[in-house]
């Protein structure tokens, strides 16, 4: 595909705005840049059909099946996006006085309320604008809290070694070491290892659950209770909520703090890599703590207020506003019963599939799984030197979109399937055969599928390449 | 209530019986009892239809203005129609991070794109491929500038205070210290920036235009940095250099910025774009997602995601950063903005910003609203006294259809763009002598 760069043709371009009507300023010369950017000169109608050929060499929800575990790859309803678009949102400007952003505040407090009883907590922000950026902000509202009781010895957050790669990352943003807590057999937390590291110096614990093997760790009263009695706060990873939303609340499970990834659970798309909304929400004891500014209602008016004790701001403004717009859609479609329904949907996919594949497919552990499993080809490559890699560029061939590979690293040549409960059995059956194919592919022709995919506009990128000389540019002198 | 299972009641069933349940109930007898969901206090779900009524409902609470003349830190400007064409393509919207470049060369490619695209606007040599908000590309790049022995931060209070605030969050957590530089006359004084540097100081944050639409002395402020051995990280306006000298020719380290008023509505905040773009020695130390050029094994042209081992994925607790999702369809709107504007298209934007915020200073003055920034240069926004109350003024505007300036320290932080034509700059002013009985 040519670049938009490759594309220009000096004087070509649209027209889009009227010739200036006041007097034009002038700078002064050394004010002014010296060149123009070299940005590309296209037609309209050229400049659309690029990005109709860009749109056809991308893979999203809409053209296939996107078991992209972790990620939760749901169907984005439409009416979501209509509900966003609507210009009384897109046209508001984030400093209008309040009296006349009415319905955007009820929005933000709207979605505040329902999403604390989904997750049991008393407060929230949306300021977070993904999931890392809300891990950051909640492990600030543990670090603040330690402050405000002078307790300056928690320096220490434990994270379980199946964790996503940004919990610890995010504790080392909030200032925090990171101590690792190794996973028992049955792939939850170790209890003996929690109960040996915590302790005065320990800030809080981050924990997903379900974990990253997608197993819900029943120990879990007994896990907050251990870090709760040595003085630590525990903070819910929302990443996986989508397999237990409205069967079980974080809040009720001895969590203090939680974030959630409305991109994930709440159905909004991904876009590519982002805009995402990861809201942060709290138990009563971390309120006062959270980012400025919080919405208030009283007498049916909304306003805006600085919470006493606030870590000040994370991001401009309120957070990826419409992003939430989406979400709070999403939530009053479901409704009371349609959450705990997309939960156990979830649940029950996952296993549908899992079941299919199990006895062809090594699976990291055996027993039910929640909204996703991991399988690990160990074997598989032991035996046929077929990787994990190899099977999932073998799947772009059918039009599936691979698992997450090589996660959690606990596991080896890990791929981690999350179905979502959007998808219909048809659509399992057939990826589960697809599965199957390629399984029997591995043991008659292994060579073929080290070469995979096959059928797609390009072959595997040489990404050492690209990291050892790296080229992150169009250069215009070639 | 709405749902969108596919499956029937029936083939669910089905499906439980071929793992072995029979109710869906056993699929949590996992969760202890004690901590099982009784009672969910959620309204009950809605259909499209009532949910599409509900939401314009709530849309049709808030005031839309027809005429704006605020900015501080978001900005109405014209955005092209084949903006949301392109961008509301579902294969755009629905796809994930492209960690399968197979199958993800579309926007890998158009990452690419505006890579270079923000190189070329900034004049800088590397960008990423976004990060949150132009406060947190900020925040971010002050972490790029840490070295063992220099740790501290210089902020120029002349910088928009939720960035000011943002850093000063980010920095608090890994204990950086912020010294803030106060503005004199509303822009930074580099003879007091000079005072303020000292061998620990790791960078320079200055934005320019500043917060008060003031072009700051760049030269003076970088040279006075680089002297003292400190980086500079310079906050710019994107839509200033279609006109205006660049980050790059000014010699700063990193530039970066809101990316918003490159095709992004307003959206009461946000989704915006943090834009960041470096030096290529710092290009290592850049955080997020970055998009490089390689081949396939055939020697086919292809992209993918590179320089990974900055990231939280790989690095874990070592991680330069630890963003992960980003704003990439932000930064896709933003490249084809950039595309359908064209080199003569930004040029043009910028020249009528500046020259409608000119020609309302000056029509301003002659109604007393004296520039507080005297004869400094400035883009599309500044400063002005307000012979009146500035609250009753903005309210008595709204009445009349019309969001103002914002009040700021007593004055009236005031904006143009290419959306206040002189006919609306024009009512502005009668209605402004109206208030004010002229």
């Amino acid at each position: 595909m040519k670049l938009l760069f490759e594309r220009s043709r000096s004087g070509r371009g649209s027209t889009l705005l009227p010739a200036c009507d006041v007097p034009v300023t002038q700078f002064d010369a050394s004010l002014l840049r010296s060149a123009a950017p070299r940005l590309p000169e296209i037609a309209e109608v050229d400049l659309g059909r690029h990005y109709t050929e860009l749109a056809k060499q991308t893979h999203g929800v809409n053209d296939g099946f996107y078991p992209l575990g972790s990620c939760t790859m749901k169907y984005n309803p439409r009416v979501n996006e209509e509900a966003a678009a609507q210009p009384g949102f897109t046209q508001l400007h984030p400093l209008q006085p309040l009296e006349t952003v009415q319905g955007a505040l009820e929005v933000l407090y709207t979605a505040e309320k329902l999403l604390c009883e989904i997750t049991g907590m008393d407060g929230m922000s949306f300021q977070p604008a993904a999931g890392a950026h809300g891990e950051y902000t909640g492990l600030l509202l543990i670090r603040k809290y330690h402050q405000s009781r002078g307790d300056s010895a928690r320096t220490k957050i434990l994270v379980p070694d199946a964790a996503h790669g940004t919990n610890p990352a995010s504790a080392t943003m909030a200032g925090f070491n990171v101590v690792s807590i190794p996973s028992n057999p049955e792939g939850g937390v170790d209890l003996e290892a929690l109960r040996q590291a915590a302790g005065p110096d320990t800030a809080g614990l981050m924990l997903t659950n379900p974990n990253t093997l997608g197993l819900f760790d029943a120990n879990i009263l007994e896990i907050t209770q251990i870090v709760h009695d040595a003085g630590g706060l525990c903070y819910y990873d929302g990443a996986n909520l989508n397999a237990v939303m409205g069967q079980v609340r974080p809040g009720d499970m001895g969590f203090d703090c939680v974030h959630l990834n409305l991109h994930k659970t709440f159905s909004t798309p991904h876009g590519g890599g982002g805009p995402g909304s990861g809201p942060v929400g709290c138990k009563a004891l971390l309120e006062p703590f959270l980012p400025t500014p919080r919405v208030k209602e009283e007498g049916g008016a909304y306003s805006l207020y600085t919470p006493e004790q606030t870590m000040g701001q994370v991001r401009s403004f309120y957070g990826n506003f419409l992003v939430v717009v989406k979400a709070l859609t999403y939530i009053l479609t479901l409704g009371k019963q349609g959450i705990p329904e997309a939960s156990a949907g979830a649940v029950l996919n996952a296993n549908y599939l899992m079941k299919q594949l199990m006895g062809h497919y090594d699976m990291s552990h055996d027993s039910l799984c929640m909204h996703e499993f991991v399988m690990t080809l160990q074997g598989l490559a032991h035996d046929t030197g077929v990787t994990a890699m190899d099977v999932a560029k073998r799947l772009l061939d059918f039009g599936i979109h691979p698992p997450t590979m090589y996660f959690p690293l606990i596991v080896h040549e890990a791929l981690m399937v999350e179905p979502t409960e959007t998808e219909s059995p048809e659509t399992l059956d057939q990826a589960a055969q697809v599965f199957l194919d390629i399984l029997a592919e591995a043991k008659s022709d292994p060579e073929s599928l080290h070469q995979a995919p096959l059928h797609c506009p390009v072959g595997r990128p040489d990404e050492v390449t690209a990291a050892r000389s790296p080229i992150l540019r169009y250069s215009f002198d070639d | 209530m709405g749902s969108y299972i596919p499956s029937t009641g029936e083939e669910r069933q089905a499906m439980l019986q071929a793992i072995g349940l029979t109710s869906a109930d056993q699929l949590f007898d996992i969760v202890p009892e004690a901590v099982r969901v009784k009672n969910l206090d959620l309204p009950d779900g809605l259909s499209e239809l009532e949910v599409g009524q509900r939401m314009a409902a709530l849309a049709g609470k808030n005031r839309i203005f027809s005429s704006v003349f605020r900015g501080a830190g978001a900005y109405r400007h014209y955005i092209p129609s084949i903006v949301k064409t392109v961008t509301s393509k579902e294969e755009f919207l629905t796809a994930y991070t492209p960690y399968q470049a197979e199958i993800s060369q579309g926007v890998l490619q158009s990452i690419f794109e505006y890579q270079t695209q923000m190189c070329e606007l900034t004049g800088m040599d590397v960008s990423n491929a976004s990060v949150y908000d132009g406060a947190v590309a900020a925040a971010e790049a002050v972490f790029m500038c840490q070295e063992r022995k220099r740790h501290t931060v210089v902020v120029s209070g002349a910088a928009d205070p939720q960035t000011l605030a943002v850093i000063q969050t980010y920095c608090e957590s890994r204990d950086v210290p912020v010294v803030i530089l106060p503005a004199e006359g509303y822009a930074t004084n580099p003879d007091a920036l000079k005072a303020a540097l000292t061998g620990e100081t790791a960078a320079v944050y200055v934005q320019s235009p500043n917060y008060y639409g003031v072009l700051e002395d760049m030269d003076a402020i970088v040279a006075a940095a680089h002297e003292a051995g400190a980086k500079v990280i310079m906050g710019v306006n994107p839509i200033s250099l279609g006109l205006l000298k660049t980050p790059g020719e000014y010699g700063v380290d990193i530039a970066v910025g809101e990316g918003q008023p490159l095709g992004m509505p307003l959206s009461f905040g946000g989704p915006y774009l943090g834009f960041m773009t470096c030096k290529k020695a710092m290009m290592r130390k850049l955080p997020g997602r970055i998009v490089g050029q390689t081949t396939d094994a055939q020697g086919r042209r292809c992209f993918v995601l590179t320089l990974q081992a900055r990231e939280q994925h790989i690095r874990r607790e070592k991680a330069s950063s630890n963003i992960c999702s980003n704003e990439a369809l932000c930064a896709m709107t933003a490249s084809v903005y950039l595309a359908a504007m064209g080199p003569q298209g930004i040029k043009q934007v910028a020249e009528l910003c500046a020259s409608h915020a000119h020609y309302l200073a000056g029509e301003l003055g002659k109604l007393g609203f004296a520039l507080r920034t005297g004869d400094k240069p400035f883009f599309h926004e500044f400063l002005t006294d307000c012979p009146t109350d500035p609250a009753v003024l903005c309210a008595k505007l709204e009445e009349k259809g019309i969001l103002g300036g914002l009040p700021v320290d007593g004055g009236i932080l005031w904006c143009c763009t290419e959306c206040n034509s002189k006919a609306d700059i024009d009512r502005l002013l009668a209605a402004i002598g109206e208030v004010l009985g002229k």
